[in-house]
């Protein structure tokens, strides 16, 4: 099993080494966001550093919306999908190697977002281990609920327009903690950062836990 | 010609319809408006006519949790027995707990505008999760109209649907604990002291609210019944067509 | 021994029945053409019997498996070559050669085989799919399945795009699969070609499969 979700998250990340499509485009997409956000709250430093956790976070979801995208598109090309269910893969091994290979991306994202919002923001970090924990326990769960709710919408048409309605309400809560903890991070409100960064984590395993029960169903197309 | 009423539907719409009527007249002309005077001032205080709103209110956010109740019921059922019955019911379900979902945040719009000074109050665990749990539902209505055979969308539908509860849970959590944390202004609703009638009156309008809730689920799950039975009966009429292809050497 | 057994089968793409009762029989080493005009349902029977498509209606057995059961077993036991390659564009020949035979647990020494066999160029392994022509990709796309060494092969228009070595190769790989024992229905409108490799034809209209009462056996 675990030979198997590493051949699928290793597949997909060389196929994103290739075509650069996280690095190139959801990536520049994401600090583009920022630049946005900077004209609209007109540039406002004060205010722009105290809103950094959201804005940051506002930014990565929307990023994420693009990398599921292309996380579902690899496969539904020239119908790779069907060759995964000729090859006997797990369901729940073809679910955990998509959702590594999409956490690495979009930590990737994240680590770049980051630069950008020191620079153009000016955020300061002062709790550096709360950051990163809480990072890596927001983007797990972005990458486990984000490739789940791919998979349900496989090759769909309709996929584009649903995508964002279906997976960003079920976002939110990970937006509430990965806010809060950020914040407490950089030093911009005080809340127990640690607390809600127990929660992302809680998230994510139970995401985790719902996309390896449900693959099998879903993969299958009828 | 199919009709989706019957004997027990009729009699239960009508009922509903009474119902309707009587809970008008106790809604606005039993029951006094929420007017008190304070101990210290002299003044009138109070909700006033606006607390009439709770008697709408009220029933409609209860059946929007209980319809989403209902729909993961049935998605549970769906996965669990391959039943098309009750992806039917699920999915008639859904469509009136959006419906009603949406009902409470405009109700509860209206009613915070005299009470609360303001349409839409951040500190309220309940808004928040009732505007997701609308968010969610019409994300849950676009998967219903995906394409697929029917069993492929039962599918996919049933896990969004269970999804759909367990969303809303997490959200409802997280957003209690967020406002806990953030400070904000908690939600205060003034503690009115309610008379024997206003209580009856809130109790009525939940059980009608409930009973309105069933006969509009009977219905629509019939119609969706019907419209299965028809694609049942448009596979036969396809295959007859598909096969004539056979003798007629192939489509044109 | 019959490897495919349909009675009466209909499967349905969303509400169209592409197979409105076909009934087809395919024993062991036995090479089978399925022919017949655009849209008769051949590349649907192909995709039931490769175990993707769920019967609604009729009986179906491939491999001794009921499909309307349990179509998941036979899936890597059955080596299908559809219109779409099921490759990846941004990988190369080799990788896309060596990720499917691990996800199907091929030996490398059956990677390396199948690649021979298909007679894949050494500079090609290297190319990216996305700039291969379409009969390399034919080729590369047979080569997976090929790796599998599968004991029924399911193949639809298999000459697609191919170049005359090409073509030779994939009508040895029918003859030598059926002689080993193993089973092959292929769809295709070359039947001046296809005909000669085959033991029987079976012509499909309408979404019905027919067995042809008096098959014309060549070899």
């Amino acid at each position: 099993m675990f030979a198997e979700i590493v051949l699928i998250a290793a597949k997909d990340l060389r196929i994103e080494w290739r075509s650069r499509v996280s690095l190139n485009q959801v990536a520049p997409f994401a600090v583009l966001i920022l630049v946005l956000f900077g004209f609209a709250l007109d540039a406002d430093r004060a205010t722009l550093s105290n809103f950094t956790p959201g804005l940051y976070w506002v930014a990565i979801l929307l990023a994420s919306i693009l990398a599921v995208h292309r996380s579902v598109g690899v496969e539904a090309g020239e119908g790779a999908r069907e060759g995964l269910l000729l090859s006997g893969l797990r369901p729940a091994s073809v679910f955990l190697g998509k959702t590594a290979a999409l956490i690495v991306q979009l930590l990737v994202v994240a680590i770049a977002l980051l630069g950008g919002v020191v620079l153009l923001y000016e955020a300061s970090i002062e709790e550096p281990a709360l950051l990163v924990v809480s990072l890596i326990g927001a983007v797990l769960g972005v990458g486990a609920a984000g490739t789940l709710y791919g998979a349900i919408l496989g090759g769909q048409r309709a996929r584009e327009t649903v995508l964002p309605i279906l997976l960003l309400p079920v976002l939110s809560p990970v937006l509430i903690g990965a806010t809060r903890s950020f914040g407490a991070a950089m030093g911009t409100v005080a809340a127990d950062g640690w607390a809600w960064t127990g929660a992302l984590f809680g998230f994510a395993a139970l995401y985790l836990a719902l996309g390896v029960v449900s693959h099998g169903i879903l993969m299958e197309e009828n | 010609m199919e009709i989706t009423a019957s004997r027990t539907t009729r009699l239960l719409g009508f009922s509903v319809l009474a119902g309707a009527a009587l809970l008008v007249f106790l809604a606005f002309v039993a029951t006094d408006a929420d007017v008190r005077i304070d101990a210290n001032s002299g003044d009138e205080i109070g909700q006033f006519d606006a607390v009439r709103l709770i008697y709408v209110h009220v029933p409609v956010a209860l059946i929007a949790y209980f319809a989403f109740f209902v729909t993961a019921v049935g998605s549970a059922m769906v996965l669990v027995k391959r039943s098309v019955w009750w992806d039917l019911v699920a999915g008639a379900s859904a469509e009136i707990g959006a419906l009603t979902a949406g009902l409470a945040l405009v109700t509860g719009s209206i009613w915070g505008r005299p009470i609360w000074n303001t349409w839409w109050e951040w500190g309220d665990v309940r808004l928040l999760t009732m505007l997701v749990l609308f968010m969610l539902a019409l994300g849950y209505l676009a998967v219903r109209k995906l394409e697929g055979t029917a069993e492929e969308r039962a599918k996919r539908s049933a896990i969004v649907g269970l999804l759909l509860i367990v969303n809303v849970i997490i959200v409802n959590r997280s957003v209690e604990w967020w406002e806990n944390d953030t400070l904000h202004q908690q939600s205060t609703i003034a503690d009115a002291t309610i008379e024997d009638l206003t209580l009856f009156t809130l109790f009525f309008s939940m059980v009608l609210g409930l009973a309105a809730y069933t006969w509009m689920l009977i219905h629509r799950f019939r119609l969706a019944w019907l419209e299965r039975q028809d694609e049942r009966f448009g596979l036969e009429d396809a295959l007859k067509r598909r096969r004539e292809e056979a003798t007629q050497g192939g489509p044109t | 021994m019959s490897v495919i057994e349909l009675d009466n089968v209909v499967v349905l793409l969303g509400r169209f029945p592409a197979l409105a009762g076909a009934t087809l029989r395919v024993d062991a080493g036995e090479a089978v053409l399925l022919q017949g005009p655009n849209g008769a349902g051949k590349s649907t029977l192909l995709r039931l019997c490769a175990g993707l498509l769920r019967p609604e209606r009729g009986s179906a057995t491939v491999l001794g498996i009921d499909l309307s059961t349990n179509r998941q077993s036979i899936r890597p036991r059955i080596g299908y070559v559809g219109h779409l390659s099921m490759l990846y564009d941004d990988l190369t020949v080799a990788e896309n050669i060596r990720f499917w035979g691990r996800a199907a647990g091929v030996s490398e020494a059956q990677q390396k085989a199948a690649i021979a066999r298909l007679q894949i160029e050494e500079r090609l392994l290297d190319v990216p799919v996305n700039r291969l022509s379409a009969g390399q990709r034919r080729r590369t796309a047979i080569a997976v399945a090929a790796s599998r060494r599968p004991e029924l092969w399911l193949l639809d228009e298999p000459h697609a795009g191919l170049d005359q070595s090409g073509r030779d190769i994939v009508d040895s790989l029918i003859t030598d699969a059926a002689a080993a024992g193993g089973a092959v229905l292929v769809a295709s409108h070359e039947l001046d070609r296809v005909g000669p490799v085959v033991d029987r034809r079976v012509t499909i209209a309408g979404g019905m499969a027919r067995d042809q009462e008096d098959p014309q056996h060549v070899r």
